[in-house]
């Protein structure tokens, strides 16, 4: 048991070794997967926030959320990605497309529901303050419904992390390059895997940090 | 581990290339010959050890998010704390998670299913807890007054209105473990994701079995969907909506 336990302990202190003699290969390598991870994710937030919202806003196409919702989570994120590398060939924004085709389920569901959510008697009361659609929709849904919204694109975020990770492991550059056993032992293989935990956490962490800036920034002031 | 097979039997070692392979050769999408040929050898375990992997992450997740839900719900203390737990869990990519847990558990079954059990755990537990807060606190009145002691008003009363919730929170589970799972071959050949995994590490990904494997998970995921969906109408039959 004690040795197991001190296997381990230097398995993961051989694996954080590794992130500083590595450093700039590991950060050579962040970078590639951060920039088509975040590339994929501005792109399908541009794509399906408008889109989930408005269609929350007019509560029509509940068929569309619902659909997209399952299909997003019942695709294998390997498979699919593989399928377009093996399709497109490896590049940039072949890979992009493909963590956009991911990246936009979670977002359109959690805009449209974040929106069609909302207690249909306080946008009565917008509309009835004369207020326009636009108007509702940016100073009363947006508002009430950013924390599901939000909520969403940090699952997209991370999913796409991931699956930007997953690339790599295919060919497409990035961290996963570095998840090879055989080239860079297990330290190697760790140490890129808390890199990308680490990616993707301190993306959560912004996101909820903008998600308080912004609740306090649109809280109706008394 | 090559998709194109070497010949059985100890013969001379060359790839089988012999019949029926122009598709192959050409690398197309879909070889329905290859397919039949190693469904029995490939395809149909990996599709059973998916089905494994899932029915066993699912039900621990399960059991250990319904007992952390109902200490929620008595406790209401314990719900902040285990929901941000349950969120930050989830913002550690399976694949991270399944190679930081192979120095742990080694390469077994358990470090596939540690990681899956985690992210279940992030849909179940909102979602049972959700259910549980959301009966209408008249119905408890009246179950109070018909003399119902707690235990009972829980088993009988809060338990069965909480299933549609508790209900749709296991169908998301389930087709996302199911999807999860194939990123679980990461760490071992195991599951769906081994031929996938395997026809991606080929020099020049082969499709077919891409295809194949990436389309059982589609299927199976599918499968869950709808057999669950089956299952919610069966016990919630008052539920039903138009």
């Amino acid at each position: 048991m004690e040795q197991a336990a001190l296997v381990l302990a230097s398995l993961f202190v051989d694996a954080l070794q590794f992130i500083p003699d590595h450093a700039a290969l590991l950060l050579h390598k962040a970078a590639q997967t951060a920039e088509l991870a975040f590339t994929a994710l501005g792109i399908a937030i541009l794509i399906a926030m408008p889109i989930g919202l408005w269609l929350g806003h007019r509560h029509r196409g509940l068929l569309l959320a619902l659909g997209a919702s399952s299909v997003g989570r019942a695709l294998p994120s390997i498979a699919l990605i593989g399928i377009f590398i093996a399709w497109l060939g490896v590049g940039f924004w072949n890979n992009t497309l493909a963590l956009v085709i991911l990246g936009i389920p979670p977002i359109l569901t959690n805009a449209y529901f974040a929106v069609e959510g909302i207690d249909r008697d306080v946008v009565e009361a917008a509309r009835g303050m004369g207020l326009s659609e636009r108007q509702i929709l940016t100073g009363v849904e947006l508002p009430l419904g950013l924390p599901l919204l939000l909520a969403g694109v940090r699952i997209a975020a991370v999913f796409v992390i991931a699956t930007a990770t997953l690339a790599g492991i295919a060919g497409g550059g990035g961290l996963g390059e570095i998840m090879n056993v055989t080239v860079y032992n297990e330290s190697g293989v760790l140490a890129a895997a808390l890199c990308v935990a680490a990616m993707a956490l301190a993306t959560a962490f912004l996101l909820s940090l903008v998600q308080l800036a912004a609740s306090r920034r649109m809280a109706p002031r008394a | 581990m090559s998709g194109l097979r070497l010949a059985d039997g100890g013969g001379p070692v060359i790839p089988d290339f012999g019949h029926g392979t122009a598709c192959l050769r050409q690398n197309h999408w879909f070889c329905t010959s290859w397919v039949h040929e190693h469904w029995g050898d490939t395809l149909q375990p990996a599709l059973l050890q998916h089905l494994y992997l899932t029915l066993l992450a699912v039900g621990i997740g399960f059991g250990i998010s319904f007992v952390l839900a109902v200490l929620a719900f008595r406790f209401r203390f314990l719900g902040p704390p285990l929901g941000a737990v349950s969120d930050v869990l989830y913002c550690i990519p399976s694949i991270a998670l399944f190679l930081l847990l192979v120095p742990v558990t080694g390469l077994t079954v358990t470090t596939l299913v540690i990681p899956l059990v985690a992210y279940t755990l992030f849909v179940l537990y909102p979602n049972i807890l959700a259910g549980l807060r959301g009966v209408p606190p008249e119905v408890l009145e009246s179950a109070r007054g018909m003399g119902f002691t707690r235990r009972q008003t829980f088993w009988r009363v809060e338990l069965p209105l909480a299933l549609p919730a508790i209900m749709a929170g296991l169908r998301v589970a389930t087709v996302a473990t199911i999807s999860i799972a194939t990123v679980a071959a990461v760490v071992l050949y195991y599951g769906l994701g081994g031929p996938i995994f395997e026809a991606i590490g080929q020099p020049d990904i082969f499709r077919t079995e891409l295809v194949a494997a990436g389309g059982l998970a589609i299927l199976l995921a599918l499968t869950a969907d709808a057999l669950l969906t089956l299952l919610q109408r069966a016990l919630t039959p008052w539920s039903r909506q138009p």
